[in-house]
């Protein structure tokens, strides 16, 4: 947001001292230190000198090793195939094979990009047809990330919303999904289902009998699923675990299974490796008939190759040092270290909330984010009208401002009419968190009162 | 059975699913997997009748998908890399062959060929990634304070972290020095710098702002022939109108205004012209084009009020005597203001070139000259749509632009290792043209920069007609024998273009110098075979 730079930190009429930004789903920015086995192993790749070093563990300097054989003149520099390298999407399937309890994964249906966004949008450019008199219609949820919808408008499709039920959790309900299909039959010609399970920005993550029922509605209505899984490493609670839309699928009888077309995507961007930068993602196809798969392949041929480093990511992320490995204590504390920081913080942000009137959230089972319910006052809500903006982008503005804490307000991911919210990241030092909270607390205390 | 076409199951036997159900869990709902594949058929037309589950086929095939699709080609990687690869493990199973490696000089990939990384890089790379580095004292000073300044920049100290989708600030703010630099003074604005993922990243979002219209008032895009394949893949993915100029290949490649005027005035017979594409150094050709020429088509471009991309990604790669590189950007400002304040320009640069080589950084970088301030707002959001280009490749751009200095202790290595892959290339450049020429029926052009010779091949008629009756591109069909029966892998000059009757290849000068003598010799060897075969 441009308003950013206008704020000067060392203007005095400010209480603080920096801009505390938790707008957005990175965990490096929020404090969270990356994987020392990821980031020693890619270090070694950039610079294999490093191999002869005797600080790096014995299992960075294979993995490294590897990983380097596999790259053409032995450089990370080179080329690749445009889906990846070899290995990597072998090892990638045998993470899902793993994942999925046995349900067979092939590389040949694996496909490594710069980041599950650009496999998204590639997936997008294959289904629309931005030409046809009838528009192609994409389902959304609502509320959703607001790249993706960029994403979709700008190859020129329709966005169908269904809402998600904030009631229960954020559930998905697939009579919603039936009420939007039926209306955005209309209008266009609906051809995919976007899916985003853990949802982001909402945290809920789908049981398995919601998976089933929404292939189910797929298959009945001819859609192409597009599964969106990439929080799918950060779930939390004893009783919450995540299905993958694939697995389920397999579980649903040959019917079904072999003829519902669906594209998986997943990342290094999100997880605990949270390398949002490195640009690491890929996608599984599901049933995609081989004659479409030939000309995907030519598309992303266009593209070159993903970015390297984002690939040897994926190879880490898919296949993390085991008990019995060297890097193995190391990483399993930083990771449980994580863990422990985000159900930390999300029984601090329970706490706040509680004792603050107008705010309330529900559950968070996964992902990064919470996406509390402001209730605002019919004040508040005239106030924002009068100055031509949604109430949750002013009160947004108004709390960077006061506070410099820099959070999103609902409107950008679509909310029920009248309904408000803002996105808060939860994935940060807890000392951090803290501050946000504080800060949080002092300026929703002051807001509410001013506008009872 | 259409049932069993893209299986979930790719490792199962066909007659297995053919006669047994796949596990399934039991659900409330109706649950199909109680009857055997085999009768599904069957089963299919009776759901049909009931209104349930209709089978009828998939939601995405090659007719419902996006049209564009199927025009999109793309010779480098394409079906001869395809036929190269499967050879390479034929060789790896010990299948004999009349060689006993593939030569893969089809695409631009220096460090694939045996070329070195530049250290320096490397080792702020390697910094930036794992930090603890920095107190390892085998590293020297300049790197490290290269890396810490690039991390500062990055959110939480990390490159794991998301830049904003234009990129790094303080790694725009090199690359507008460096060009400042570069073009002797001429300023240049870090918030015209857009950082991408490769240079094909920001070429395909410039033509994807500049594609409209519709029927006649299509955008048009005006690219060389010869071209690399991106420009006519991506105008084929966008739906624009591709408009061929050819370079004149007896002399050198250069461009000829008049063939510009021709081309465009065709052109607007059938579609609305918006952009002209150059390629300096040229790809596939080499050539350099003089300064007059760049003045020549900026004067052209704004006249008839055309877009004009840059793509500069060779820059550094000029070898021939009395070539010299000049950027679009300093010629543009050098013409005056009635030039410089008016004509639309995007340059192009990467990291995948030059002496650096690092093809799977994705590093690059554009420089937007006179965009409508609306459409560069249209432009920044579109970049924001794919998040942020990756932030290594970031990191390396910034490097390129801001190298070891004199007096700093990389300096002389660095000057080193530069120089080295540079006349390593230029000597590569010259041996690959006199070596050509000495082979009847191959003629080639002087390589004056970028990394490939594009030499005219003569086919006799009966290898023409054989092509042909076989629906393959004589030029293909050529490339094909020639990876059969030597394992050199070429691009034929049908995947970039040239003019009709005409035939070429398209080769890197990669290769370590020894070997680019060998296959050079093999290729003399195999055309005079090939010759004497079809004669």
């Amino acid at each position: 947001m441009s308003f950013l730079k206008e704020i000067s930190p060392l203007d005095e009429r400010r209480n603080y001292n920096e801009v505390l930004d938790l707008s957005s789903g990175d965990l490096h920015r929020g404090g969270i230190k990356p994987i020392t086995f990821v980031r020693q192993v890619l270090a070694a790749c950039f610079y294999p000198a490093l191999l002869e070093d005797d600080s790096l563990p014995l299992d960075v300097k294979q993995r490294a090793e590897s990983l380097l054989r596999e790259c053409d003149g032995g450089s990370i520099g080179s080329y690749t195939d445009s889906s990846g390298i070899t290995k990597i999407k072998h090892c990638v399937s045998q993470f899902i094979t793993r994942r999925d309890g046995g349900v067979p994964s092939s590389p040949d249906n694996i496909f490594i990009k710069s980041g599950s966004q650009t496999a998204l949008m590639i997936m997008l450019k294959l289904l629309i047809h931005s030409k046809d008199s009838c528009q192609t219609g994409v389902l959304i949820p609502v509320p959703t990330y607001a790249s993706f919808t960029l994403a979709v408008e700008e190859q020129g499709a329709a966005i169908i919303p269904y809402h998600l039920c904030e009631e229960q959790g954020w559930m998905l309900q697939v009579e919603e999904l039936r009420k939007a299909l039926h209306t955005g039959r209309k209008t266009c010609n609906p051809v995919a289902l976007y899916i985003c399970n853990p949802g982001n920005p909402t945290g809920h993550i789908q049981s398995r009998k919601s998976i089933e029922e929404v292939i189910r509605f797929a298959a009945e209505e001819r859609l192409f699923i597009l599964a969106d899984e990439v929080y799918q490493s950060c779930v939390y609670g004893d009783d919450t675990e995540f299905y993958s839309y694939k697995k389920v699928l397999s579980e649903m009888g040959s019917t079904i299974s072999s003829t519902v077309e669906m594209a998986s995507f997943n990342s290094v961007s999100k997880g605990f490796m949270g390398e949002c930068g490195l640009r690491g993602g890929y996608m599984e196809l599901v049933n995609l008939d081989p004659a479409v798969k030939q000309y995907a392949s030519r598309l992303f041929s266009t593209r070159s190759c993903p970015p390297v480093v984002g690939q040897i990511a994926l190879d880490l992320m898919a296949d993390p040092p085991k008990p019995g490995d060297p890097s193995y204590p190391t990483f399993s504390e930083e990771v449980q270290a994580i863990k422990n920081t985000i159900c930390k913080n999300t029984g601090r942000i329970q706490e706040v909330f509680a004792e603050l009137p107008g705010i309330s959230c529900q559950p968070l089972k996964a992902g990064f984010f919470v996406f509390p319910c402001l209730h605002f006052s019919l004040k508040a809500i005239k106030w924002a009208k009068k100055r031509q903006m949604e109430p949750d982008m002013l009160y947004c503005l108004c709390l960077l401002e006061e506070t410099g804490l820099h959070v999103r307000p609902g409107c950008e991911y679509g909310q029920r009419k009248d309904s408000h919210h803002i996105r808060l990241f939860v994935a940060t030092q807890e000392n951090i968190m803290e501050d946000a909270l504080q800060r949080l607390k002092t300026f929703h205390t002051r807001f509410m009162k001013e506008f009872s | 059975l259409v049932v069993l076409r893209g299986s979930l199951y790719p490792t199962v036997p066909d007659w297995v699913l053919n006669f047994s159900p796949l596990p399934s869990l039991s659900s409330p709902h109706r649950n199909l997997s109680a009857f055997p594949a085999a009768q599904s058929e069957h089963l299919q037309q009776k759901m049909s009748e009931n209104g349930a589950l209709p089978l009828r086929g998939k939601v995405l095939t090659v007719d419902t998908m996006n049209a564009n699709v199927k025009k999109v080609d793309y010779a480098v990687r394409g079906p001869i890399v395809q036929r190269a690869v499967q050879i390479e493990k034929e060789l790896k199973e010990g299948v004999k062959k009349p060689f006993e490696e593939v030569i893969k000089a089809n695409i631009g990939d220096a460090h694939a060929m045996g070329q070195r990384p530049i250290t320096f890089f490397r080792q702020v790379i390697a910094l930036c990634t794992y930090p603890q580095l920095l107190d390892d004292n085998k590293f020297p000073e300049d790197a490290k304070n290269r890396a810490r300044r690039i991390l500062q920049s990055c959110g939480g100290n990390s490159i794991g972290a998301y830049t904003t989708s234009q990129g790094i600030d303080c790694v725009r703010h090199d690359v507008a020095s460096y060009i400042q630099r570069r073009d002797g003074g001429i300023p240049s604005d870090p918030d015209n710098i857009y950082l991408t993922t490769g240079a094909s990243d920001g070429i395909v979002t410039i033509l994807k702002l500049l594609t409209a219209g519709e029927g006649r008032t299509r955008t048009g895009v005006m690219i060389s022939i010869p071209q690399y394949p991106l420009y006519s893949a991506s105008i084929a993915e966008l739906g624009a109108v591709q408009i061929n100029y050819y370079l004149n290949e007896e002399k050198c490649w250069s461009l000829d205004i008049s063939e510009l005027q021709r081309s465009l005035h065709a052109a607007r017979e059938h579609c609305n012209p918006r952009v002209l594409c150059i390629i300096n150094p040229g790809n596939p050709t080499g050539q350099v084009q003089s300064r007059q020429c760049i003045e020549d088509v900026i004067r052209f471009a704004a006249k008839e009020n055309l877009f004009l991309m840059a793509d500069e990604v060779y820059q550094d790669n000029v070898y021939a005597e009395g070539c010299e590189f000049h950027s679009f950007k300093k010629v543009l400002f050098e013409m005056g203001p009635e030039y410089s304040s008016k004509v639309e320009l995007a340059s192009f640069h990467s990291t995948s070139k030059c002496y650096m080589g690092e093809c799977g950084f994705r590093g690059g970088y554009m420089e937007v000259i006179n965009m409508d301030p609306e459409v560069k707002a249209q432009l920044t959001k579109l970049v924001s749509v794919r998040l942020c280009p990756p932030a290594p490749g970031q990191a390396l751009m910034d490097l390129v632009v801001n190298s070891p200095q004199p007096g700093e202790p990389s300096y002389q290595t660095f000057m080193k290792e530069r120089t080295a892959v540079l006349s390593a290339l230029a000597e590569k450049a010259k041996l690959t043209e006199e070596i050509l020429n000495t082979v009847p029926g191959i003629s080639c052009n002087p390589v004056q920069g970028a990394m490939y010779s594009f030499p005219r091949i003569t086919l006799p008629e009966r290898a023409i007609n054989e092509a042909k009756a076989k629906g393959q591109a004589p030029d293909m069909f050529y490339c094909m024998k020639l990876l059969e029966e030597s394992g050199i892998c070429l691009v034929p000059g049908s995947g970039f273009g040239q003019r009709e009757g005409t035939y070429h290849f398209r080769m890197t000068i990669l290769p370590p110098t020894d070997k680019l003598k060998i296959m050079l010799n093999k290729l003399k060897e195999f055309h005079q075979k090939f010759t004497q075969q079809y004669s």
